[in-house]
This record gives C-alpha cells, sequence and structure tokens, in this order.
C-alpha cells in the first residue's frame, strides 16, 4: 500500500539490454554528481546555474538538455536501424515488447526533449539580446518552465529503470492506450511527463509573446525587429495556443485510465476518433512551432555570412504570420484515411497544399539573399545550405501526401517516416546546429572549432541522406512503419544501406562532441575578444561575449532595421564610437530556488501518480504549491548593480570594439 | 531619430507600442474614479438586464418558441460583449491594439478547433457503415 503498485518486479532484471543501459547512465550520472562535488562546484552550480532567472543561463541550460537527450534518442534510433537490419526472417536482437518502447520513446524524445528544448533554448537566449533589452517578462517563470521540462525529461528517463515505456507509438492513440490494452504504467509515464512538461512549455510559451510583444529596446518597433524574434513570436503564439489542447487531451485520457472516464474508450459512448482529432490539432501547430525559429535561425544565418540585409523583409514577415494562422487549419490530413469523407478530405488537403506557398516564398527569399553577396563559408552557413536543398525534398514529399488519394497509398509507410524525417531533421535539426554554432562565441565568448563542425556537417548531410531515401524507396515498396521483424527478402538491402546512413550520423554526433571538447581546450586561440566574431548585423553582436548579466549597459536606441549594422554604420562614417554613454544602476531579479524546488516536487508527484502512491502524490502537490506562496511573499526580488561596476563592463567592451574599428580603418588606409 | 527612421508607420508603430496598455491597467490620475465606478455600474446594469431577460422573456411567451434557443445566444453573445467593453476594458483605441489583436486570435483559434472539431467528428460518424450493414456483412 505504501509504494502502491511499485515492487521489485518493476526492474527490468530479466532484460539484458535496458538494465545495462541505465547501469551506464546511473554510472554516468553518479561520477558527474561526484565530480562536481568532489572539486567544490556544487555551490558555484546552485547559485549560478540552477537558481537562474537570467534568460541566457536559462537558454543555455535547455540546449545542454537537449543535447545531452538527443544522445538517448538517437541510442534509440541507432537501435532501430540495427533491429531492422537484422530482422529478415528472424526475431533480430529486440523483442516486440521492447522494439515497440524504443520508437516511442525515440519519437516522444525527439520532439518533446530534444527539438523543444533546443529551440526554446535559442530563443530564450537569443531574443531579449536582439530585441536590445535586459530581461525576459518573467524571468522566474521562466525558470520554473525550463525545470518542469527536465523534470518530463527525468520521467520519460526513469521508465527506462523503473517499469517500462509506453508501446502505443510516440502518440498514445487509444484504444489501444486505454487500461483495457496498456495496464503498464508506459502509458502513464508519457502522460505524466508530457502533462507536466507541457505545462512547462506553455508557461515559456506565454514568457517570450510577453517579451517579444511588451519588452523591446526604444525604438525597436515590430518591423524594425529581426527575423528570428518574428518567427520566435509566431513560434510562441503557437505555443500559447496548441499547448492547452494537448494538455486537455492529455487530462482526458489520464481520466480515463485513472477514474474510469470513457472519453476515449470503445464502450460506454466514448469515440475514439476524438483523440486523433484533438491530439493533431495541438500535433499539427507543434510542427511549425519547431520549423519556424529554424526559418528565422537561417534568415539570420544567411543575411550575414551573405554580408547583405535579408531579401524581402516584409514578405518574409506575412510568410511567417501567415503560416501561423495555417498551422491551426491543416491538422486532419494526419489522419485522411481514418473515416472522413471526399469533402473535408479535400478542404484540408488544400489547406495543407497552400501552406506550402508562404514556405516557397521564404525559400526564393534564402535564394535572392544570398545571390550576389559576398558569402562566406562557415559551419552555419553550411547547415542552411544543406537544409534548403533538403528541405525542399522534404517539403515535396509533403505536399505529395497532401493529396489525399496519394496518402491512401503512402500512408502509414516508411514513406511518411521518410518525409517527417527529411522536414524535422533537414529543417528544425540543421537550423538548431546552424544556431547553436552561429550563437555559441556569444554564448561563451569562443568559437567552436571550424574544420571538425564542418566534418560534423558533411557527415549529418550525407548521413540523413544514406538512412532517409532508402525509407522513400521502402515506403513505395509496401513496408510499414514500426515493423520489428518482416521475411520480405527485396526490402532488405535498403535496410541495410539506411543502417549505414545511421552509423555515418553517428560518426558526425561523435565529431560534435570532439568539436565541442576541443574547442573548449583551445578556447584561448578561439577566443572571440569583439563581441562580433561574424561581422553580424543585429543587436547580439553589440554587446560583449559573453554579454554581461545585464546585457546593455544602455538601452540601444533603435532608428532602422538591422538595429547593430547601422550603429557600425555610423562608427565607420564618423571614425569613431557614438559618445559615451551616462552609467546609472541596473536593477536585475535576484535568483532564487523556486524554479528547480516546484520542479522537485512536480517529479514527486509525477513519480507517485504513476506508480499509484496516493500519499507521495499529494506530498509533491502541497509542496510545489507551497513553493510558489513562499515565492509570491517574498519581499526583495532584485538587487542593484551600481553604475561603477556597469561602467568598468561596458568600458571593456567599448574598448575592444574601439580597436576592431581602428583595425578595420588602417586596413582601409593601406588599400 | 525621426530623420534616420525610414517612413513614418515605424515611428508611429513605435509611438503606438509605448502607449499600450495592458488590460485592467487603468490611469488613476484621481478625475477618472468618478467616470470609472460609472462605467462599472452602467456594465452591472447590462449585465443584469441582459441575464434576467434570458429568464423571464423565454417564460413570458412573447419569443416565438422555436426561436428562443437562438434568442439565448444572442442574449449571451451581447453579454460577452459587455463583459469585454464595460470589465476587461477593450476598446479600440490606439492603446488597446494588442489586447483586440489576442482576442481576435484566441477567438479565430477557438473557433477553428471547435468548428473544426465539430465538422470532422459529424463528417466521420457520416462516413460510417450502419451497425445493421456491419452485423450482415458478418454474417
Amino acid at each position: 500500500m505504501l509504494l502502491g503498485k511499485l515492487t521489485l518486479a518493476a526492474l527490468p532484471l530479466d532484460q539484458p539490454i535496458p538494465m545495462i543501459a541505465s547501469c551506464v547512465v546511473a554510472l554516468v550520472g553518479a561520477s558527474v554528481v561526484a565530480l562536481v562535488f568532489i572539486k567544490g562546484w556544487a555551490p558555484y552550480l546552485w547559485k549560478e546555474w540552477i537558481t537562474s532567472v537570467d534568460h541566457k543561463r536559462i537558454g543555455v541550460m535547455y540546449t545542454i538538455l537537449a543535447l545531452v537527450m538527443l544522445l538517448r534518442g538517437f541510442s534509440d534510433a541507432i537501435m532501430m536501424r540495427s533491429q531492422q537490419a537484422l530482422a529478415l526472417h528472424s526475431g533480430g536482437y529486440l523483442p516486440p515488447e521492447h522494439y515497440d518502447q524504443v520508437f516511442s520513446a525515440h519519437g516522444t524524445i525527439m520532439i518533446f526533449f530534444v527539438a523543444m528544448p533546443f529551440i526554446i533554448g535559442l530563443m530564450n537566449f537569443v531574443v531579449p539580446l536582439q530585441l536590445g533589452v535586459r530581461d525576459v517578462a518573467f524571468p522566474t517563470l521562466n525558470s520554473v518552465g525550463f525545470w518542469l521540462t527536465a523534470t518530463g525529461a527525468l520521467l520519460v528517463n526513469m521508465s527506462l529503470v523503473l517499469g517500462e515505456f509506453q508501446r502505443t507509438g510516440w502518440l498514445p492513440y487509444p484504444p489501444l492506450s486505454e487500461l483495457r490494452y496498456s495496464p503498464g504504467v508506459g502509458v502513464d509515464y508519457w502522460l505524466w511527463a508530457l502533462t507536466i512538461s507541457g505545462v512547462g512549455t506553455l508557461v515559456s510559451g506565454i514568457n517570450l509573446v510577453t517579451t517579444i510583444l511588451k519588452v523591446r529596446a526604444p525604438g525597436m518597433s515590430y518591423l524594425r525587429m529581426p527575423m528570428f524574434c518574428w518567427t520566435s513570436l509566431a513560434s510562441n503564439l503557437l505555443i500559447v495556443a496548441a499547448f492547452p489542447i494537448l494538455t486537455a487531451t492529455s487530462a482526458m485520457l489520464l481520466l480515463d485510465r485513472y477514474l474510469g472516464f470513457h472519453f476515449f474508450t470503445n464502450e460506454g459512448g466514448g469515440n475514439v476518433m476524438m483523440f486523433m482529432n484533438l491530439i493533431w490539432a495541438w500535433g499539427h501547430p507543434e510542427v511549425y512551432i519547431l520549423i519556424l525559429p529554424a526559418f528565422g535561425i537561417f534568415s539570420e544565418v544567411i543575411s550575414t555570412f551573405s554580408g547583405k540585409p535579408l531579401f524581402g523583409y516584409r514578405s518574409m514577415v506575412m510568410a511567417t504570420m501567415a503560416i501561423c494562422l495555417l498551422a491551426f487549419m491543416v491538422w486532419l490530413h494526419h489522419f485522411f484515411t481514418m473515416g472522413a469523407g471526399a469533402d473535408v478530405n479535400a478542404f484540408f488537403g488544400i489547406t495543407t497544399m497552400i501552406i506550402a506557398v508562404p514556405t516557397g516564398v521564404k525559400v526564393f527569399n534564402w535564394l535572392f539573399t544570398l545571390y550576389g553577396g559576398t558569402v562566406r563559408f562557415t559551419t552555419p552557413i553550411l547547415w542552411s545550405i544543406g537544409f534548403m536543398v533538403t528541405f525542399i525534398i522534404g517539403g515535396m514529399t509533403g505536399v505529395l501526401l497532401a493529396v489525399p488519394p496519394a496518402d491512401f497509398v503512402l500512408h502509414n509507410s516508411l514513406f511518411l517516416v521518410a518525409h517527417f524525417h527529411n522536414v524535422i531533421i533537414g529543417g528544425t535539426l540543421f537550423g538548431l546546429f546552424a544556431g547553436y554554432t552561429f550563437w555559441f562565441p556569444k554564448a561563451f565568448g569562443f568559437k567552436l572549432h571550424e574544420g571538425l563542425g564542418k566534418a560534423a556537417f558533411w557527415c549529418w548531410f550525407v548521413g540523413f541522406y544514406l538512412a532517409f531515401m532508402p525509407l522513400y524507396v521502402l515506403g513505395f515498396m509496401g513496408m510499414t512503419r514500426r515493423m520489428q521483424s518482416y521475411d520480405v527478402p527485396e526490402w532488405r538491402p535498403w535496410l541495410l544501406l539506411a543502417a549505414a546512413g545511421a552509423a555515418v550520423i553517428f560518426v558526425g554526433i561523435v565529431l560534435q562532441i570532439v568539436q565541442l571538447v576541443v574547442s573548449i581546450r583551445n578556447r584561448e586561440f578561439l577566443r572571440d575578444g569583439t563581441g562580433d566574431p561574424w561581422d553580424g548585423r543585429s543587436l547580439e553582436w553589440a554587446t560583449a561575449s559573453p554579454p554581461p548579466v545585464f546585457n546593455f549597459a544602455v538601452l540601444p536606441d533603435v532608428s532602422g532595421e538591422e538595429a547593430y549594422w547601422s550603429i557600425k554604420e555610423r562608427a565607420r562614417a564618423s571614425h569613431r564610437l557614438s559618445d559615451e554613454p551616462d552609467y546609472q544602476d541596473i536593477e536585475m531579479p535576484k535568483n532564487n530556488p523556486t524554479g528547480v524546488i516546484c520542479a522537485f516536487f512536480a517529479t514527486v508527484m509525477g513519480f507517485a501518480l504513476i506508480w499509484h502512491i496516493w500519499w507521495m502524490a499529494i506530498l509533491g502537490l502541497v509542496g510545489a504549491f507551497a513553493t510558489f506562496v513562499v515565492f509570491a511573499w517574498q519581499d526583495i526580488t532584485e538587487e542593484e548593480i551600481p553604475a561603477e561596476e556597469v561602467a568598468r563592463l561596458d568600458r571593456a567592451n567599448r574598448a575592444s570594439r574601439r580597436a576592431r574599428l581602428a583595425e578595420l580603418e588602417a586596413a582601409t588606409v593601406q588599400r | 531619430m525621426s530623420e534616420l527612421s525610414r517612413d513614418g508607420l515605424d515611428d508611429q508603430q513605435a509611438e503606438g507600442d509605448q502607449h499600450d496598455i495592458a488590460p485592467g491597467d487603468e490611469q488613476l490620475d484621481g478625475s477618472g474614479v468618478l467616470e470609472g465606478v460609472r462605467g462599472y455600474l452602467i456594465g452591472l446594469a447590462l449585465a443584469m438586464g441582459l441575464t434576467l431577460c434570458s429568464f423571464i422573456l423565454p417564460a413570458t411567451g412573447l419569443i416565438y418558441g422555436p426561436a428562443i434557443p437562438v434568442a439565448l445566444i444572442v442574449f449571451a453573445i451581447a453579454q460577452m460583449g459587455v463583459h469585454l467593453v464595460f470589465f476587461i476594458h477593450i476598446t479600440t483605441g490606439p492603446d488597446n491594439t494588442n489586447n483586440v489583436l489576442a482576442l481576435a486570435f484566441g477567438v479565430l483559434i477557438v473557433l477553428l478547433v471547435i468548428g473544426g472539431s465539430l465538422w470532422i467528428m459529424a463528417n466521420l460518424n457520416h462516413n460510417m457503415t450502419p451497425m445493421n450493414q456491419v452485423m450482415s456483412m458478418q454474417r
């Protein structure tokens, strides 16, 4: 009774693969914690990172979470590829119930705990800097959002050791996910992890929408915002509108499973199709939540490295907002074949095809930005060009799938799997890697190693085509998704090729890890002293790298598009920097542990509810609420940074820029 | 600043943003208190009037019977309008652009999702094979 359903039987002692994997994870985790305490880093981590309400640090922590979870999600991918490479006429090495958990976990982790935190991390880090402001609208809420996302990730990983994960695919489609057909804790792990981290995503979305709408530097009107801010606005509007649908849908399934409701059951007046309808009313906006910020990153990268303003800025804004609205009008295309009639299918097929139009506008704008520019082929621009080539293929197979008759042939096949990996890897992930390389020097003050970055790009690029183009072919040959074993010999060569592609991607990931390690060791050599390593055009490059806690000593006065470029132009024209401003004291929010404590109690609550340990669930809920009350009663939430300190930091920044200006002018004179 | 900006539109927007107020944020400069109270009182009277109408009118038989649901919907929408104007202070002024846009976006999404769901779910039922036919096919 005291431990609910939790017994020693929950440990997968009889299954070597999850057991070894969880032992390795536990060992690595324990050694990291031990290292932190032995080296005496714990107080620093607690004061400067874990309790931080600084949007830059929260952004970095989101990104680290995403990168760690990428390794977990990718190991699932390797297992699936190797299983399918082996499983002709045999069971392979993964039994069906384990294989089903692997592909369910792969999808869940890659979408919710890799792509989402990576995107939100970059938005958190970059948006306030680009808007020329000191902070986001709700700093503590931001920290709560991050830690709740981490809670979700922790719960999903816990399922590796205790009990099982769901076997229903990445979305728990009823009736399979109902209690009668999935009596285990797997679906509950998904539901509670997603409910808790979904709340985190929602508050982070509210925070960023408010920041972009209400917290901007003087003169930063909407049509002077950098493109990344616009796409972030669109993406966060979608988060605010769509994530409540996910929370409500999982709440209904939870009621079905815990309290015997009949929302999605076959009996008792329930309707299974309502789940498909609602989950995709969230799910389709979700894919635009993921891709729109990536479009913004490409816009920034392409314009910076072409040395030109973004072509068709206003059409880009229009296209972004058009996608934002259309994203809510296409969701039925995820279940064309589940019974809808011709008129409904035709309507949603056409809206799906229409959404390709603004996307096409964007592609042409990027091409015209590159055209006639002096393009510097750095790692971020390689990711961007790789994206354009790859994403166009993925987009076109998407338009093909938007034709309902074609979808009836191709649905649920590997063609579909190839399509969505084509747009998520070729679009979102390439964009995230471009942004990671582009803004890394801003976050840490030194660049990433170029050569290794390029090598990693080529491995990812080639590996992607090797791994996923065969899946298109297999789709045409009739192979459905999620197959644990098969007996069609003709599929085998293509699956071996796909496995080889996954191996090439693996080399790319290893190179990225090596790149990070090498760059940290050679950081003095890769140091960016100027704060503007790429000759950037927007305001994040106007401050030092890494930026001081207050971002800008004085809020910049924006007088046009490309705010920082015009500041640099003025300095070049007048052969000097603008006059030293009058420094004043700056008030910044104080770090506080509300977020991490809230998330601790949310973890306790989620874990307890999964295992039906009711006393512990109440404890977690009360604890989380008490944390909120304590936070609400705090009197002093801000601390002051004296004007002298601000002046000292800003003078250093100005000195490096003055040196750079002198360097540039000397170069011009010589010429 | 103005000579540097490319066109007047940007300036206007920047200005509009600064005057933008959050819902419920009112300028309390003393003189407006009486007007504020009057606004709330008018709102209360209208809201109560509409509520009473929706209870009393259907009972009196003044409305054609089958039209009663439509009348109730009209009263409900009017009630929402009263709340938006008098209590939530949504106005058409330039200081309210964000609030109006947020409301419009919210209403649009709710209509799309609810309307779309109703349409889709109704259509799915239309296309179901009737149960008696399923039974006969199984035989």
